[in-house]
């Protein structure tokens, strides 16, 4: 489908708050509701619009530490990628798995209660994960900002 | 903190794949009543475990064709204070995502462009101009898959 100058002054409201009453939305993006749930329907049956998650504080149920974990993988076996995908795909604690072109093979984002719940998640389901080449911890502080918004 | 049991568990699941299902619907599919769904969501919410919304949206199909993580090290700690990067960095559209980190790195970004040279002129204009930027390491996103987390 087309996107057009209007659908992308919906999605560049929405997407800066994605929390808003469709009311409030339809009126910032200068649409009447009728035309808003026009145009949402058709982004989503086009899948321009792929999905509105609920999303989950996982600080809020008691994991206070989250972990970035950049791994660099031994290329020399063809099926390193895979395999160690499916792997981390078993660790409950992994929250997302992203993939990469550059210095970093694959990057999982991990988050435990403590630093002891997170040392031996690290010791017996991270460093046991297959292919391992590499493996570099960020451990994070602060997230500042976290928006999908995009410059549209 | 609070207490979840296998339902609200099962209810965090269903909500974080889509975070527009009823009570109503909600309650169908996990054998509830709609004011029993609506009564676990409500406490859920007030609780901070549901933290708003995620819109997820087909970026390339709306011309933003490139992601990239960088790793941000600070040049001169001390002289520029992390609040003047901090600031800078969050104005600018591209970035998405700004957290703060220990490890090799002091902050992780996420930049989004229409491509490998609208990112280059994202780099080199806004992020190696940001007050106190040091080495700046680039990992171009090819796949992400958000996991369910420890909700099984």
């Amino acid at each position: 489908m087309q996107v057009d100058e209007t659908d992308r002054r919906i999605l560049r409201h929405w997407l800066a708050e994605p929390g808003l009453d469709r009311a409030v939305l339809a009126e910032r993006a200068g649409v009447t509701p009728a035309t808003l749930w026009r145009r949402v329907e058709r982004m989503r049956e086009a899948g321009v619009i792929r999905a509105e998650a609920a999303v989950i504080d996982w600080r809020a149920l008691g994991y206070a530490v989250e972990v970035s974990l950049r791994f660099t993988l031994d290329k020399t076996n063809p099926r390193a990628f895979d395999e160690f995908i499916a792997a981390a795909r078993e660790v409950p604690e992994v929250t997302s798995i992203e993939t990469f072109l550059g210095r970093v093979d694959v990057r999982l984002n991990v988050i435990a209660r403590d630093m002891g719940h997170w040392t031996g998640i690290y010791r017996d389901r991270i460093l046991t994960l297959p292919h391992i080449a590499e493996v570099e911890a960020l451990m994070l502080v602060s997230t500042i900002k976290d928006a999908g918004g995009l410059p549209i | 903190m609070i207490d979840l049991d296998d339902t609200d568990r099962a209810l965090l699941r269903a909500l974080s794949l889509d975070g527009t299902l009823s009570a109503g619907e909600l309650g169908r599919r996990l054998g509830l009543s709609q004011p029993a769904a609506w009564r676990r969501v409500r406490r859920l919410e007030e609780a901070g475990v549901l933290a708003g919304r995620r819109l997820e949206v087909d970026r390339e199909g709306l011309g933003f064709g490139v992601t990239v993580f960088l790793g941000v090290k600070l040049a001169t700690k001390g002289r520029v204070s992390l609040e003047d990067f901090e600031r800078a960095v969050q104005a600018i559209p591209e970035v998405q995502v700004v957290q703060h980190v220990l490890g090799l790195f002091d902050y992780r970004l996420r930049v989004v462009a229409r491509d490998l040279s609208d990112f280059e002129r994202v780099l080199r204009r806004r992020i190696m101009t940001l007050p106190g930027v040091g080495n700046v390491e680039a990992n171009v996103l090819l796949t992400e898959e958000r996991r369910p987390g420890p909700l099984g």
